[in-house]
């Protein structure tokens, strides 16, 4: 959703620099190892836009760590939203299940921010329709608080106190021109309607 | 408005442009033209109109107007169909035969004329059929028709072609008896079943079954000869296409009694209109193209086409709001014709307002063979007039029309020249643009 | 987006590619899948309009309803009168007072769906209006051959047979011209309309010379009721003339497609081995058809303007 940084006039601050997020990606990896006892049975599922990449970036470090291959996929959740009828028809994004599926599978979710839940909320019940996991988890660059819902993250790579008023744009290279995490605004504007990260 | 109407027939009326030629007062005395002039006195008992920046037209002639009673009562009476007339400066229309039952006995056309006598707005002069029921096998009894009260000299099964070869010409043949004209509907009917459109480029793109321009010129042509070869007369109705006007030409040179007439729909709307597939646009013979226009206009201002007539064709509601081709062909054309003349042909200079009350007036009277229709303001002429204001324009409302139908294609369309006054012997029929019964 | 779906022509290269790619991301997510239905249209009403007889569009159209999780109700007025046109009308009020949020309609009459978009307020996709359109089943052809051949800018499609009364070939020359590929119809003079000469394809009467230059080859069906109509002498000689039979199929270049959009008269229209060879898509064009209108009902359905508070 940081295609929004390109239509976003006023000036921004960097929360994390490039090498920032290569730590992070490195520690949510790490994390990942340790709390799944080697990443056994972990399927990620990146959602997109920027949630892919993040998830092949998981998966790349976790198997340079200890050489384990982590199954990896997409998972679009535009059909699964709630706000379609105020927003508007979407671009699909793509979604695309490792061939073993996720039945029995512990599922981590990636995405690149965690804000209102409700993309999370999406995703859960993609991933129900999609098949039965073992266990769900999510995985998050930056955490910016303001939850509309009862949803947390097993893996924060950092956590960004903002204002409704504030903008979070994550920059990644694959979609991006670079790698970043951007802050903009702070100026009184309407609040959200939810599902913005 | 409520002055007593029923006494009044004599009028002074001053300052009116005549023929759009020169200023003059038009004296009216019991119906009759008394004088024409500058500075006239007001004859005893008259009514005095300012008609300063006005044109004064003799009456307007209808060669083609449907009325749909007896039969369609929902869609148009005589009398709101004679309304409308009088609105659009009419004081004579033809009514076609297609009612139902047809007009083809002495019966029928006395009954559609005494309707039109009763109200009193518009001579109504019935046509009658040619064929009985319009079925284009057995002569209806023309003779009869002519005897009648009602004195019909046209005869057409418009809506249908006379399309057999050999009937069309014992008809023709036949009317010389007693000075009739055979008024045809030119569409070939083996080139154009299910026709919804004129086939083109509009036809190809929208699916609809094309209406061949030469369906129409097909029959003109064969039906110039039969003329030529019996030696009698033939009115061609509703002429759509290039290809018509010269082949009208052509026969018009050879000598022959041909004479034609165009619609106002046909000099100013083209097939595009179809795409909205709203059937307001559907009439027979079909909108064709803008080569198709420029060409009746030019065959208007010329004299090959003789006159234009409406084919004003009121139809009910739910023979409109529906798909197309379920639709019924047909467009309101009374109250607007005069206005589309005015914008096709006298603003591009094509026409003056001689021109107007030639195309009009005089020829479709002399076509009809209407006694005191048609001729110029002129003492001892009985006072069918209407007088026009060149410069005021309107905005067409279909709800505002006199018609009982709605099927108008201008809806929301601006024209200009509005109808102030039109007087029938001498009574007026509609005074300030606005119908006095 | 566009608000109904009523020709092919109402499709820009941006929007008809969106909808060809959506329809290719619903394929992917789901495909594999236990639940195939997805909650997008939870509580819309999409009403099935159908006045004639087609099992097959019917059906994906519901289908593709029913997987976006709308509410489908069936209305067939087949045997209603058809010409007296309030009945069109007079549905259309009932729809409206039902709160149809898109009626899906085929109906004999050209136009019709131009007809019911103007008396509605829900959405109104043209599945077949007399001769005129089907813009869904251009859609479902066009994804088809993109599938296959992997583009369609430059694709040389040749549609074959009567093009006068077909609404598949009129959708299908405006949007393959939309997305860049190159038609030529081949067909009898008489199965052609006049005015074909404004449409963006070529014309060819000579089908042995087009085919070794086309990559798609899309044959149409010729009803029964133009075999007794002087359009030509006989079904051996349209056959012998515009068939695709085994020597014709083998002057196609080895990777061409093959495509009916059904159903088809086999042997007349086409040769069964033909019809059945792996370089048919026939049955990949139903299947198919399912994704483009579940694509075409998403981005028709959401993001009403005004809708949702």
């Amino acid at each position: 959703m940081a295609d929004r940084v390109r239509n976003t006039p006023e000036p921004s601050r960097e929360l994390l620099s490039e090498a920032d997020i290569g730590r992070v990606v490195d520690r949510i990896a790490h994390q990942i190892l340790e709390k799944t006892r080697g990443a056994r049975e972990v399927t990620l599922l990146g959602i997109p836009t920027r949630g892919v990449p993040l998830s092949v970036r998981l998966a790349e470090r976790i198997r340079s760590f200890e050489g384990v291959d982590v199954p990896h996929g997409a998972l679009d959740v535009t059909l699964y939203r709630d706000d379609l009828r105020l927003r508007g028809a979407r671009p699909l994004g793509p979604t695309s299940v490792p061939s073993g599926g996720i039945d029995g599978r512990r599922v981590i979710l990636v995405d690149d921010v965690l804000y209102s839940g409700r993309t999370v909320r999406a995703a859960l019940n993609a991933l129900y329709d999609v098949g039965r996991p073992l266990q769900v988890q999510l995985a998050v660059l930056v955490d910016r608080g303001h939850r509309e819902l009862p949803i947390r993250a097993d893996y924060v790579g950092k956590n960004i106190p903002t204002s409704h008023s504030e903008k979070v744009s994550v920059l990644l290279r694959e979609v991006d021109d670079r790698d970043a995490v951007l802050l903009a605004g702070g100026e009184p504007q309407k609040p959200s309607t939810g599902g913005d990260k | 408005m409520s002055r007593e109407r029923e006494a009044v027939n004599s009028w002074l009326i001053k300052n009116a442009s005549v023929l759009g030629r020169r200023n003059a007062d038009i004296a009216i005395t019991d119906g009759v033209i008394t004088a024409v002039g500058e500075g006239l006195d007001a004859p005893e008992g008259a009514e005095i109109l300012d008609a300063s920046g006005l044109v004064a037209l003799p009456g307007l002639v209808d060669l083609h107007t449907h009325l749909r009673e007896p039969g369609r009562e929902d869609a148009e009476t005589v009398e709101s169909g004679s309304r409308a007339a009088a609105l659009g400066g009419y004081t004579a229309v033809c009514a076609m035969a297609n009612t139902s039952p047809v007009a083809d006995t002495a019966g029928v056309v006395e009954q559609v004329w005494r309707l039109g006598r009763d109200a009193g707005l518009v001579d109504v002069q019935p046509i009658g059929a040619v064929t009985v029921g319009l079925a284009g096998e057995q002569m209806a009894e023309l003779g009869a028709m002519a005897d009648s009260a009602a004195k019909v000299r046209i005869f057409s099964d418009d809506g249908f072609c006379v399309a057999d070869p050999k009937m069309m010409r014992r008809a023709l043949e036949y009317v010389k008896a007693f000075g009739g004209v055979i008024a045809q509907h030119a569409e070939e009917p083996r080139l154009t079943g299910g026709a919804q459109m004129h086939e083109g480029e509009y036809s190809a793109r929208l699916g609809l079954a094309g209406w061949p321009a030469v369906a129409e010129e097909a029959i003109i042509a064969r039906d110039c000869l039969l003329t030529g070869h019996v030696d009698s007369r033939l009115h061609v109705c509703h002429v759509s296409t290039a290809g018509s006007v010269e082949i009208l030409r052509w026969a018009k040179s050879k000598g022959w009694r041909v004479t034609a007439e165009v619609c106002p729909h046909h000099l100013l709307l083209t097939d595009e209109r179809a795409a909205t597939y709203d059937p307001v646009n559907k009439v027979n013979p079909p909108l064709r193209t803008d080569a198709d226009i420029e060409a009746l206009r030019a065959g208007l201002a010329e004299g090959v086409i003789d006159a234009v007539a409406t084919d004003h064709a009121p139809h009910a509601a739910e023979d409109k709001e529906c798909e197309w081709a379920a639709a019924r062909p047909g467009m309101l054309g009374l109250q607007t014709a005069l206005s589309i003349v005015v914008k096709t042909m006298v603003e591009p200079g094509l026409l003056d307002w001689d021109g107007v009350a030639e195309r009009m007036s005089r020829t479709p009277a002399r076509i009809a063979g209407l006694e005191g229709h048609g001729l110029d303001p002129a003492p001892g002429v009985p006072a069918n007039l209407t007088l026009i204001d060149p410069n005021a324009s309107w905005t067409v409302v279909p709800n505002e029309l006199a018609s009982l139908s709605r099927n108008t294609p201008y809806s929301a369309m601006t024209f200009p020249a509005t109808v102030r006054a039109t007087f029938l012997r001498g009574e007026a029929t509609v005074l300030d643009g606005k119908a006095t019964k | 987006m566009i608000t109904h779906l009523l020709s092919a022509a109402d499709l820009d290269r941006d929007t008809a590619t969106l909808l060809l790619d959506t329809a290719r991301q619903l394929g992917a997510a789901l495909s594999g899948r236990e639940v195939k239905k997805l909650p997008t249209l939870r509580g819309r009403t999409v009403v099935n309009l159908f006045y004639e007889d087609s099992t097959r569009t019917r059906v994906s159209f519901e289908a593709a309803a029913k997987r976006l999780s709308a509410d489908v109700v069936n209305f067939s007025a087949k045997g209603s009168s058809v010409s007296k046109g309030e009945s069109l009308k007079d549905t259309a009020w009932t729809l409206q007072a039902m709160g149809a949020d898109a009626v899906v309609i085929r109906h004999p009459a050209s136009g019709a769906a131009h007809r019911l978009a103007q008396w509605v307020d829900g959405h109104v996709l043209n599945a077949g209006d007399g001769t005129h359109e089907h813009p869904t089943q251009a859609l479902l052809d066009a994804y088809t051959m993109r599938e296959r051949m992997g583009r369609l800018e430059g694709l040389r499609v040749a549609i074959v047979g009567d093009v006068l009364h077909s609404r598949v070939a009129r959708s299908n020359v405006l949007l393959l011209n939309t997305l860049g590929a190159e038609v030529t119809l081949v067909a009898p003079p008489t199965l052609l309309p006049v005015g074909v000469e404004s449409w963006p394809a070529g014309v060819e009467y000579d089908f042995d010379a087009v085919l070794p230059k086309t990559d798609v080859v899309m044959m149409l069906r010729v009803q029964r009721e133009r075999m007794t109509d002087s359009f030509f002498p006989s079904v051996r000689e349209y056959s012998r003339r515009y068939g695709l039979d085994v020597r014709r199929a083998g002057l196609l270049p080895d990777d061409a497609l093959v495509m009916h959009p059904g159903p088809m008269v086999r042997g007349m229209e086409i040769a069964p081995e033909v019809a059945d060879s792996p370089r048919s898509a026939i049955v990949e064009q139903v299947a198919n058809g399912v994704l483009v209108r579940m694509a075409a009902l998403y981005l028709l359905l959401s993001g009403e303007k005004g809708a949702g508070e």
